[in-house]
């Protein structure tokens, strides 16, 4: 399948994070982490459960803006915030800058005090990073969003947690970032990001001139693309309209 | 059997300035409007808000009404970044900001509506939460682990406004839509003057016919005032009973853009009664 776009080989980039993840909440911030989300529940990670962004967890392969739902369970935020510092979610969200020990960042840029840019808040990156896995996922590299010192941390990052009780050194995992370029994980001693692989057509300079910091860069591979039954899934059931395209345009 | 029926701005006489106000919904999505626009049409000021913020804290801040606030997040869901908010901010016209995780804030509220002075977690440590809020405590747990924690103060409410869907005149009341958010915490946290406005107020056997019985959260003991404000909720959404108004709202985020445009707004919208209001809004 040489025809994929990359807003496509992204989500299957984000669907393979939650890769043996099992009877737990897939949960995704945005387009592609939900479609990820989806794609992987319908696919290779049948035991996911997976939300229609509101309140309902959903049985069937619910389409991006579809409303044909089946629902198998009931997850208003309380729920979801017992779920999640009950450790069995994993969430893939956004962050407008990340470093390299993975602190993310969505509340402010600038001073905290009086921000040049204020964002959305915090909202539940300190609660979430804190208690389960973590994935991020942002649609436009570049060296402002892959700082070399966040504004302001709302997600925990390796060398926070280096510090912190055993129980949080043992919850906290930041699984991977996907990106527009390539995909990157924390898996060196010290919990440095590491270039994983890139996307096609995407060079390991590409990626640097895209990050303010020194990623650990070993062997990179090249980043799979989705197969022919997740791109039926994707383009026919998830998302037949479409939306995938419209939050990473075609390279 | 006492009624509890009032209007809105009898709710808003009974508040001083100073006073600290929660204000339950969540985001855009059922948020008490009513009561929030007779809170702009009044004199108050120095106000404490505590919400999970939509237009009612950008409509606050904006009038410049909001001394502290205290929030987890700040959005209006379709239009991801409260334009009037991130002015406020960045142009630092709130004198006191406590920015909580989500979760955090659920916590403080529940520590009140509990009479406790804290509630434990782990959501919040270390992240800049505990930078930027240097008040903040933490607590060792006294059984074996010793863990360190986060000790979440009470957040303590002199009002509390939510909107639902229906209610009986006592403030026996029921959401119908998906998530009660945590507006039954905002009320509890509140030791008095705890609004509520629905809909519509109906008989209380009715109640029980509109839904089952678990959509009957809020009992009359946590209730001190009744409104009935059909499309109080407006522009943000009342599920089932309506949507959000997104022309609407785009109509006021784009009214950030610049002072006259918000003059305007003001001037069309927020210069009258709730009865004006719902005028000019069905007028369009």
């Amino acid at each position: 399948m040489s025809d994929c776009t990359l807003a496509e080989i992204c989500v299957a980039a984000v669907a393979d994070t939650f890769r043996g993840d099992g009877e737990i909440f897939a949960s995704g911030m945005g387009t592609i982490p939900m479609l990820g989300a989806r794609l992987a529940r319908a696919t290779f990670e049948p035991d996911l459960l997976v939300s229609d962004g509101e309140a309902f967890f959903v049985a069937n392969n619910l389409a991006i803006g579809g409303s044909e739902k089946e629902i198998e369970g009931w997850i208003p935020f309380r729920s979801v915030f017992d779920t999640l510092w009950g450790g069995r979610r994993h969430v893939v969200m956004g962050a407008s800058q990340i470093d390299a020990y993975g602190n993310q960042n969505i509340a402010n840029i600038g001073p905290w005090e009086k921000p040049k840019s204020q964002l959305l808040g915090v909202r539940g990156a300190p609660g979430n990073t804190i208690n389960h896995t973590t994935t991020y996922f942002i649609g436009n590299q570049t060296d402002r969003v892959f700082v070399e010192k966040v504004d302001t941390v709302s997600g925990l990052g390796y060398d926070k947690v280096a510090t912190m009780s055993d129980w949080v050194q043992k919850h906290h995992e930041i699984r991977r970032v996907v990106t527009n370029l390539g995909v990157f994980d924390f898996a060196t001693p010290d919990h440095r990001m590491r270039l994983v692989s890139v996307h096609p057509g995407v060079s390991v300079e590409d990626v640097k001139a895209a990050c303010s910091f020194e990623l650990v860069i070993g062997d990179v591979a090249e980043t799979r693309l989705p197969t022919n039954e997740e791109l039926q899934v994707l383009r026919e059931v998830l998302d037949p309209k479409s939306f995938r395209d419209r939050e990473v345009p075609a390279a | 059997m006492s009624s509890k029926l009032m209007t809105e701005d009898d709710a808003i006489a009974t508040l001083s300035d100073g006073m600290t106000i929660g204000i339950g919904g969540w985001g855009s999505r059922r948020k008490p409007m009513s009561l929030v626009r007779a809170l702009l049409r009044s004199d108050l000021k120095d106000l404490t808000i505590v919400s999970y913020g939509g237009p009612d804290v950008g409509l606050l801040c904006a009038a410049g009404k909001v001394r502290k606030l205290v929030y987890g997040f700040v959005s209006l869901d379709s239009i991801a970044l409260e334009p009037h908010f991130r002015l406020a901010r960045q142009n630092g016209t709130i004198p006191e900001v406590v920015e909580y995780d989500e979760g955090m804030l659920q916590w403080g509220l529940y520590a009140a509506s509990l009479r406790l002075p804290f509630l434990p977690t782990r959501a919040g440590l270390g992240s800049d939460v505990m930078k930027n809020n240097a008040f903040l405590r933490t607590v060792k747990s006294p059984y074996a682990d010793g863990e360190e924690l986060l000790a979440v103060p009470a957040l303590e409410l002199d009002a509390a406004f939510v909107h639902l869907n229906r209610a009986d005149e006592r403030g026996n009341a029921q959401f119908l839509g998906p998530d009660l958010y945590f507006d039954d915490l905002f009320l509890g946290a509140a030791q008095g003057r705890r609004f509520l406005s629905v809909e519509k107020i109906v008989p209380t056997a009715e109640l029980f016919q509109a839904g089952s019985f678990h959509t009957v959260k809020i009992n009359r003991s946590m209730v001190d005032g009744v409104i009935e404000a059909p499309n109080g909720a407006h522009f943000t959404n009342c599920q089932p009973d309506y949507e959000r108004d997104e022309k609407f709202q785009k109509e006021y985020a784009d009214a950030a853009k610049d002072p006259e445009a918000w003059a305007s707004f003001v001037e069309k919208y927020l210069s009258g009664s709730e009865a004006d209001y719902q005028k000019a809004v069905a007028a369009r």
